[in-house]
This record gives C-alpha cells, structure tokens and sequence, in this order.
C-alpha cells in the first residue's frame, strides 16, 4: 500500500493534465469521466489506507528529496496517519461527489473541460495539504488550493466584478500565507528540522515565548484560508465562483484547512495557553460576527457564505478550547451540511436560471421536491436539529466550551448557535415557503434538476442525517460512543484523564440548548413560513438593519485604511520620491560633473567614443606604470 | 573548456560583423546554440565539489602578477549556463521583431559580443581579467539600446552607461588599492586579493567602492533610477539580456568579489546596506502596483526581486546565498518570459498600456495559459521556480532576523498584488475594440514560451539539481 499513496494525490493530477491539454478536444463525457472518476480512484485508494491504518498504523513514504540546503531537509513525502486519512477521506468522497454533480451543473457551459482541469489540480492540492509529511509540504497545498481557489472563483473571467474577487481571495490568503511561512522559518530555526514528526516530539527544549510565537504565526495563516476575523472578507465575495466550487472549496475542504493544521500541531498548541486563548477569541468573535451579518443577506450564497464563516468559527473555538476532536468532527459533519445546502442552493439557482436573490424565490418547494428536502435536511443538520449530525457535533462544542471555559463562553457560543437557527430558518423558509415571487418566465422553467445532480445531494442528506454516529456523546451510552475521538486519539494524545461535565450537568446544557434553538426555529417558521414575511429593499429598512446589511461595511473600512492609502502611496512614491527625488539627485551629481566638466571641456567631448578610450587609456597608463616602476 | 565558452560567442560576434551579408539571424543562431551544446557538455562533465574546473592560467601582465585565468565552479557554473541558456531563447525569440534600422548582422554581432563578455566575467579568477570583461559588456548592451531603440533611448541609454560605469571606476579603485596591498610583487589573482588583510577603515572604504559597483547594476535602491527608464527604452532582446542575465552580474559580483574580497568592510557596511534592499522590496512592489505600462511595471517588480537577492546574499548565511544564486537563474528566465509577453502584447496592440487592453485570454487560450504559468513562477507560488529562490532568501533574511525577514515577505502579498492587476487588466474581462482581434500565439512565439513554461514548471519540482551544483561552492566561499 506505502508504494500507492503517492498515487492518491497524483491520480488527479493527472485528470488535470489530460482534461487541460486535450480537454477542448474530448467530449463533455469524457471530460466528466476523466474529472471525477481520477477522484473516485482516489477515494478508494484512501479507504484502503484507512483499513492499513486501522490495522498498522501510521504509513509514511519519500517519493524524493525536494530540496536540501546544508541541514534544511524537504522531502517530497506523505504521511497517512489517523488524522490525514480521514482528511484524504473528506476531500475525496465529497470531492467525487462535486465532480459528478458538476457534469450535471456545468453541462451547458464552455469552460466545462477547464472547469474539470481546475476542480481536479484543486483536489491534487488539496491532497498535498493533508497528506504532506512536513510543514512546507504542507505550504505547497496551502498555495495551491489558494491559486485553484483563485482560478476558480474568476472562472467567468469575463466578469471583471468576478475577477476582483478571486483576486481579493488570493491576496487575503497570501496575507495569511506570509504568516505561515514566517511560523515554518521559526519552527525550522529552533527544531532544526519541519518534519512533522521530528517537530512534535522535540518540544521541551524549546522556549515557551518561542511556541507561542509559532503558533500565532501559524495562525494567521489558519485566519487567511478558514476566513477568520480580521481577513474573511474574501469567502463571501468568493461565491462567485460556480456553485460546486463553493461547496467543494468554499465550505467542505479548502476552508477547513486551517482547522486541520491546528489540530496537526495540537502539541504545540496545547503548551501555549496564550495561542489558544487567541484561537478561541477570534473563532467565537467571528461566529458571532458572521452569523449576524448572515441574518441579514437576501443572496442566497452569500447566506451559505456567512455562515460557513461562522461554523468555522465554532471550530476555532473548539479548538482553542483544546478540543482539538471535537473542532474535526464539526468539521467533517460541516462538509456534509454545508456541500449539501450549497449543492442544493445550486439546485435551485439552476432551475431559478441563475436568480440567487430570495426575495425572488418562494414557493419552491412544491417545484422541486427531492431539493427542498435535501435543503431541509441539511438546514436542520446545521442548526442542530435533534440527532441530526450537526446536533452531536455542536453539543460537544458546546459541552467541551462550557468545561473549559465556563458558562460565559457556553453561553455566547449559543448564541452564535441560535443565530445560525435564525438565518438559516429565514433561508429556508422565504426560499420555498410562500408564494412564488419570480418572473413568469422563471415559472414557466421551474423544473427540478437531472439525476446527476439530485443523486449527490441524497447521498450528502444521508450523511447530514446520520454523520452525528461517528461520535455519540458518552452520555448516549452506544456502542459506538466517542468513536471518532478515539480515531484520532493517535493523533491528539489525550491531556491526563479524559475529562466529561458530570452527565446531569451535559443533560442540562443539551437541553438548554436544544429548546432554545427550537424556540428560534418555531419563530422563523412563523415570520417566515406563517406569515409569509418577505425582506424588504435594502433602503427601507432601519438604520441598523441595514448596518448588519451592509455588512457593517467592513470592506469600505478596508478600503479606506488599506487600499485607497497604498494606491496613493504608490503614485507618489513614483511621482515624488523615485522621479523628482532620488533620480533628480542622480541627475543633480550629473549636471554638477557637467558644470565642471564645462571647464575641462578641452578634454571632453561628452561622445562615448573618448570616454571608452580614456577608460582603455587608463589601463593601460596603469600597466605601463607597473612596467616602469 | 572555458576558453572554448569564450571564444565559440567571441569569434562569433568578429564573423557577424565582418560577414555583412550572411543571413545574420540564422548565424547567430546557430552559433548561440553551439555555445549552448559546450555548455550542456561542460555541465556533463562537471565536477561540483568546490573546485575550479576547466581552468587555465596565462601569465599575462607576468612581472605584475596579471594573468588571463578562467575557470569555473559551481557558482560560476550556474550563471554560465543561464547565459548560455538564455542567448539562444531571446535571439530566436526576437528574431524578425527588430526596427529595421541599422544593420542585422550587427545588432546579432553586438549580442553575441555581450554574451563573451558576461560568460568571461562569471569565468574570470583574475580580478583585473574580471574588471575588464566587467566593463566590456557595457559597450554592447550600451549599442543595443541606443542603436535599436524607441524615441528617448539616446539620453537613457547614456546616462545607463554613465551611472555603471562610475560605479564600476569606484569598484577599480578598490580592486587597485587591494593589489597594492598584496605582497611582494602584487597580484590580481583572486586567491591573494581574498588573502589581503586591511585595517578597518580602509576596509570599509574598498567595500564600500565594489559595493557600490554591483549595487548600481543589479540595481539596489536608491540606485536603481537608470533601470525603469532604461528597460523601458530598450528593444525588447536588450531589455532580456539586460535583466536576464547583466544584472546578475551584480548579484554575481557581491558573491565572488565583494564579499570574500573584504570580509573586514563586510561588519561595517553590511547592517547598513540590508536595510535600503529590504527596503526596496516593498519600495519598487508599491510603486509597481500603480504603473499603467506593463513594460515599466516589470521593470519595477525586477528592482523588488533584486533587492530580495541582494538581502539574500548579504546577510550571508547558506539559505540567502542559495537561494540568491538559484534566483538568479530562475529570475532570468522568467524575465525573459515576462518582457516576451509585454513583446507579444506590444507588437499586437501598438502600445503597451494596460488600460488599453482586457478580454484577450478569450482571444488568445495558449497565450493565457503559459502567461499564466510564467506569472505563477513571478509570484513564487510553490513548484514553480520563483517559489524556490523566494522560500530560500526569505528563509536566509528571516534567520539573520525574523521582522526584517516579515518585511521582505510583503513581496509574496505584493507580487500577488501587482502581477494579478496584470493579468485582470490584460486578459481578463470583456474584449475591447483593439482586443478583440487578437491573434493567438504563432509556432515561434508558441516554442519560446512553451520552454520558458517547461522550466517554470521542471525546475520548481526539481530544484536540488542546481543547488547540489552550488552547495560546495558555497559552503567553501562561507568557510573563509
């Protein structure tokens, strides 16, 4: 098996090579074929690693040695431990999933072959990220799916609003990417080595100031590709992109990614209190964040956005809670809920004739069935509707936030957990509640979307449905309790004793939760589905819901304190300091030669001709000299 | 060996300029491509432990201990083979783009003049050898420019050749001086000019004189205000060879004569010198941002990438010092590929203002891709070339301090900044008037960067080949 990993990653990539030099000329069939059934090879490939792992552990292997400079060792290598095999098994299961519903979503565009040659060099990336047996193999995912992110955000790059966002995803990323690599210099310089391996088990002789700084280092750059506060600004524009990549890059993997390195570098994490500190303040503060904007957005993606913000807040949280498990089994749940509502999103856009404006939609579930009932399954996963997978993953936040961090934590990570209720009951209901509100034209095309498409989408309600069963609480008393923890227990070695909230107390917050969260369900129907309220336009509404609308107007904040002042500092460095000032000084020490060169003019002609003989003159006057003395 | 890699462009530029009516082109060709196949067989045949081989050693001024010594390790190695590589690719590239305005077989004469001069330079053991081959790639790129030329190429081109050139007079001072230092009868050779010992304040004096040199070719800010205007004035085979292969003759310089010649100075001025290049990094990408001609833009990302190896080499460690010598190879070639693409932009648009232009990527699919791919190794994205040499001088100025290291990095968020307002503007959107005709590559244009695109690619997955070639090399230079 060791000899076929490198092969998971490259399977792909080679769909990405044949569907981007000969795509044009293949049939769209083919191209479909070829895109997802290397991704599907893959996955099969990962479930037998997952079976080896099981079995015998970690596997590691060397394809070769990248780069080597005096101690500084980079091998081409993969590691396929507890932890990445279930990454490799996210991104490749779903991932397939994407692809096949893209031959459905994609089938009347011209780019299709490009499309499949981006989405496939997306999953090769995304592999190196996870599989990657050392932090700047790491580094080349982490770019990689920035840059695929890039191509694919623009892909209808004759829309230049379009290309202005992808442009702004891959310039936040490479903000946060400065800082991971500032992180791996460090950990280079004081571990002596970026293997994973060799880093985590050499912690004790390095200075705790020195952790702490690698590990805030480290996450800027988890701020950067999970969209954390203050550089998430670029997710919600990146929905731009063609709804299949939201969902596979956008939501279930690419995003995530930071979340998997901190849970790679538990160990460093776990010794500094500090680091984790930060990590749990900006996730909670950014779920918070988002999920009120959320409240507020009328574009149906830009909803799905907002909220993929604010899950991946909770994770944060969980994490820097140091519950490390807890922050990838939201994770993994999250991939199937979120690629799940923005397929179905897709779904409907598709038969809408690209509206994503809700106030447009309505009624809508009549029309389509089999996607309202995806969509409803996955936004009551989402909200944490009683055993439905988002149900378990939350409450273990919840319960890990409360034993860690104590009841004010507990409650605002609530909040942002009825928030997300609110927003997505408001989604779901204006979306396929009510009267139809679209063109007559739009009615007329209504029409529910190919197997292609709707077969995926059962496949993601199933997991959204059951995805809760890798980790029962121990409260539940299953047989299969907490298996996911003790997956990854390989990985994130368990601190002393395990520790649980006493079962009353966890019955307790479960239930304060759960009743909360329905209460906030039952108003939404109200509002929405009861009463039929519809969103009104952006400017008849009251100050402050149209501060949420606008969202908060962060990006005009950016743009004043950043962009505006570097643009105007580029012109003037150009126009002042390197025109007038420093080549004038240039030019300045030329007319002061040619001042006094006026007189000594007899000697110079200014043509170059002399010049170069009194050059080869002066040589020579030199060797002469030498010879004489 | 060496001497054959000087005389195969040498002789060469003789026969062009004394055969005036030879199909010039083809000649030079053909001649760039042998000088590229001794090339590949001195590379075949090379040994990269540190030493020098192919050496030969002519007395040649005996009584003053000046002798005609070429040799190569791996560091001069390297840049030979960048020359050799790159001649052929911008001869043919340029190849019926010429203004018609002097004689062919001398432009081509003048070109294969350059490389003799550069390749002597990278292969030179003899400091006064060196200094004059130095100086005599000036005269040819000096022709280039002002012969072939746009409108203002007279007075950028001589006050180019003025400012090197007084750079370079500063530098014979320093060297002179050094000489009269060695003992008994005086040598130039590199073995007794690194040997000399000098008190500090004379040190720093003859680092700051060689210093000053390199920093004006390579060009370090606040030295670089000769390079826009220069660039922009050159024909396009001028502005390659100018910064795909003369300006490392700087970078080349702070390696072989700088820094070993006066390690004394080095602790004086050095602490003072990294800061303007760190500076320029994040000086000449701000300014880059706002350019409107795609030609100056590159121009001004090549004075950020610069900066970068001269950081790189200066705070003297093996990371910055490998990562400067492979940067200076892939910087080359993908300079060559980026003002190949302002050529192809140029010559089908009329103008090179990116205002003017959009929506060719619809236009022109095989142009978009492997522009696309040389952009990607400009911005240093991993597996490409860029990605290489940035990772290893960002990693060298970080290990001699972490912040100044921070700052130097804003050249992977601004590269990104100003390359991908590039690619928007140009390729991107709806075609205009001028824009929607554009025809795509031709099979000329089509080889060229297909093979600019190759090594973008090749060299970013397999790097270690060419830093094996310089390891012992550096690893002997540092240990002095």
């Amino acid at each position: 098996m060791r000899q076929l990993i490198p092969l998971i990653p490259f399977l792909p990539f080679l769909g990405f090579l044949v569907n981007g030099l000969f795509g044009k000329k293949l049939t769209k069939q083919a191209v479909g074929l070829i895109g997802s059934g290397t991704v599907l090879l893959s996955f099969v490939l990962s479930l037998f690693c997952f079976g080896e792992v099981a079995n015998g552990g970690a596997l590691q292997t060397t394809v070769y040695e990248w780069l080597s400079v005096g101690d500084f060792h980079v091998p081409f290598g993969f590691l396929v431990d507890h932890l990445s095999v279930w990454m490799m098994l996210i991104v490749t299961g779903i991932g397939f999933l994407i692809h096949v519903y893209s031959i459905g979503y994609m089938h009347g565009d011209e780019g299709f072959w490009r499309f499949f040659a981006y989405l496939n060099l997306f999953v090769f990336s995304m592999l190196l990220l996870v599989m990657g047996d050392n932090f700047v193999m790491m580094f080349f995912g982490w770019e990689g799916v920035g840059l695929c992110s890039y191509l694919l955000i623009g892909f209808w790059y004759n829309n230049v609003e379009y290309g202005k966002a992808a442009r702004k995803a891959f310039i936040m990323n490479r903000i946060g990417d400065l800082g991971l690599l500032l992180g791996i210099f460090l950990i280079f310089s004081h571990f002596g080595s970026i293997s994973f391996l060799n880093v985590f088990s050499k912690t004790t002789g390095v200075a705790p100031e020195i952790i702490t700084l690698i590990c805030l280092l480290l996450f800027v750059g988890a701020m950067g590709k999970s969209a954390q506060i203050p550089l998430y600004t670029w997710l919600p524009d990146a929905m731009a992109g063609p709804t299949p990549v939201s969902a596979l890059i956008h939501a279930a993997t690419m995003v995530t990614a930071g979340i998997y390195m901190i849970t790679r570098c538990n160990v460093l994490y776990s010794l500094s209190p500090t680091a984790l500190g930060v990590v749990a303040a900006v996730g909670l503060a950014t779920s918070i964040f988002a999920a009120v904007i959320g409240l507020r957005q009328n574009d149906i993606k830009k909803v799905l956005a907002y909220s993929t913000v604010s899950q991946l807040g909770l994770m944060f949280l969980a994490l820097g809670m140091g519950a490390y498990t807890s922050a990838m089994f939201h994770l993994s749940t999250h991939a199937f809920f979120k690629a799940l509502l923005f397929l179905g999103a897709g779904s409907v856009i598709h038969a809408m004739g690209g509206e994503q404006d809700i106030r447009n939609m309505g009624g809508l579930r009549k029309k389509l069935p089999v996607t309202f009932a995806v969509f409803a399954i996955g936004t009551l996963a989402i909200m944490g509707f009683p055993l439905m997978s988002g149900f378990f993953s939350k409450d273990e936040i919840f319960a890990n936030t409360f034993l860690a961090g104590g009841q004010l934590w507990w409650g605002l990570a609530v909040l942002s957990g009825l928030l997300t209720t609110a927003y997505m009951g408001r989604l779901l209901f204006v979306t396929f509640y009510g009267e139809f509100r679209g063109t007559e034209e739009q009615r007329h095309h209504l029409h529910e979307s190919p197997k292609v498409m709707t077969v995926p989408l059962m496949v993601l309600a199933a997991l959204s449905i059951f995805g809760g069963l890798l980790n029962t609480p121990h409260i539940f008393y299953l047989p299969n309790t907490q298996w996911m923890t003790g997956w990854l227990s390989a990985n994130v070695p368990a601190h002393g004793d395990v520790q649980h909230l006493p079962a009353s107390t966890e019955w307790t917050l479960m239930f304060i939760a759960t009743g909360l969260m329905l209460v906030v369900l039952f108003t939404t129907w109200l509002l929405y589905a009861k009463k039929r309220n519809v969103p009104v336009a952006d400017a008849a509404q009251p100050a402050l819901t149209r501060l949420i609308a606008n969202k908060f107007y962060v990006d005009e904040i950016y743009d004043f304190l950043f962009v505006k002042p570097l643009e105007k500092l580029g012109t003037w460095l150009y126009r002042s300091a390197d025109i007038r000032l420093i080549d004038g000084l240039v030019n300045g020490v030329g007319s002061g030669v040619q001042a006094f060169g006026a007189q000594v003019r007899k000697l110079q002609s200014g043509g170059l001709e002399n010049y170069l003989v009194l050059m080869v003159g002066g040589v020579v006057v030199f060797l002469l000299m030498l010879f004489l003395r | 060996m060496s001497l054959i890699l000087l005389l195969i462009p040498l002789l060469g530029s003789l026969l062009l300029f004394f055969l005036k009516n030879t199909p010039a082109k083809q000649v030079a060709l053909a001649i760039s491509l042998a000088q590229l196949a001794v090339t590949v067989a001195a590379l075949l045949g090379f040994n990269a432990d540190g030493s020098f081989n192919y050496e030969i050693n002519w007395p040649w001024v005996a009584g003053a201990g000046i002798s005609f010594r070429l040799g190569l390790d791996g560091i001069g190695m390297l840049l030979v083979t960048l020359t050799g590589l790159l001649v052929p690719l911008i001869i043919y590239a340029t190849q019926n783009r010429l203004p018609a305005r002097a004689n062919e077989a001398q432009f081509y004469g003048l070109v294969l003049l350059m490389q003799a001069a550069m390749t002597g330079s990278f292969m030179a053991l003899d400091g006064l050898l060196f200094y004059v081959f130095y100086e005599m790639a000036l005269v040819p790129i000096y022709f280039i420019c002002a012969l072939w030329g746009d409108e203002d190429r007279i007075r950028v081109t001589l006050k180019f050749f003025l400012y090197t050139f007084a750079g370079s007079l500063l530098m014979l001072a320093s060297l002179i001086y050094l000489y009269l230092q060695t003992p008994d009868n005086h040598s130039f050779s590199m073995e007794a000019l690194y040997a000399v010992q000098l008190e500090p304040t004379a040190a720093a004096w003859v680092f700051l004189g060689i210093f000053l040199a390199f920093a004006v070719k390579l060009p370090l800010f606040p030295f670089h205000t000769w390079q826009p205007d220069t660039y922009v004035s050159a024909p396009t085979a001028g502005v390659m060879l100018l910064s795909g292969i003369m300006l490392k003759m700087g970078g080349y310089g702070f390696v072989r004569w700088l820094m070993p010649v006066a390690p004394e100075g080095a602790g004086q001025v050095l602490p003072i010198a990294i800061g303007p290049a760190v500076a320029g990094i994040v000086y000449a990408s701000i300014i880059a941002m706002r350019q409107q001609d795609i030609k100056r833009l590159i121009a001004y990302s090549s004075i950020a990438h610069v900066g970068l190896i001269g950081a790189g080499i200066f705070v003297w460690n093996l990371s910055g010092l490998q990562g400067g010598l492979i940067q200076m190879l892939n910087h080359g070639i993908n300079a060559v590929g980026l003002f190949f693409v302002c050529d192809i932009l140029e010559k089908r648009l009329g103008h090179r203002q990116l205002a003017g232009m959009g929506g060719i990527a619809k236009q022109a699919p095989k142009f978009a891709v492997l522009f696309m791919i040389v952009l990607l190794g400009a911005v240093a994205v991993p597996l490409t070339n860029g990605f290489v040499g940035e990772f290893l001088l960002l990693q060298g100025v970080a290990g001699y301090n972490l912040w100044l290291g921070a700052v130097a990095g804003l050249t992977i968020i601004f590269g990104a900044v100003y390359m991908l307002r590039v690619y928007q503007l140009a390729m991107f959107g709806e075609a205009s008037e001028t824009t929607a005709n554009f025809p795509d590559l031709d099979r000329r244009e089509m080889l060229v960067l297909g093979v600019i695109a190759t090594l973008v690619i090749v060299l970013g997955f397999f790097p270690q080949p060419v830093l094996d070639l310089t390891a012992a090399s550096v690893e002997k230079l540092m240990a002095k």
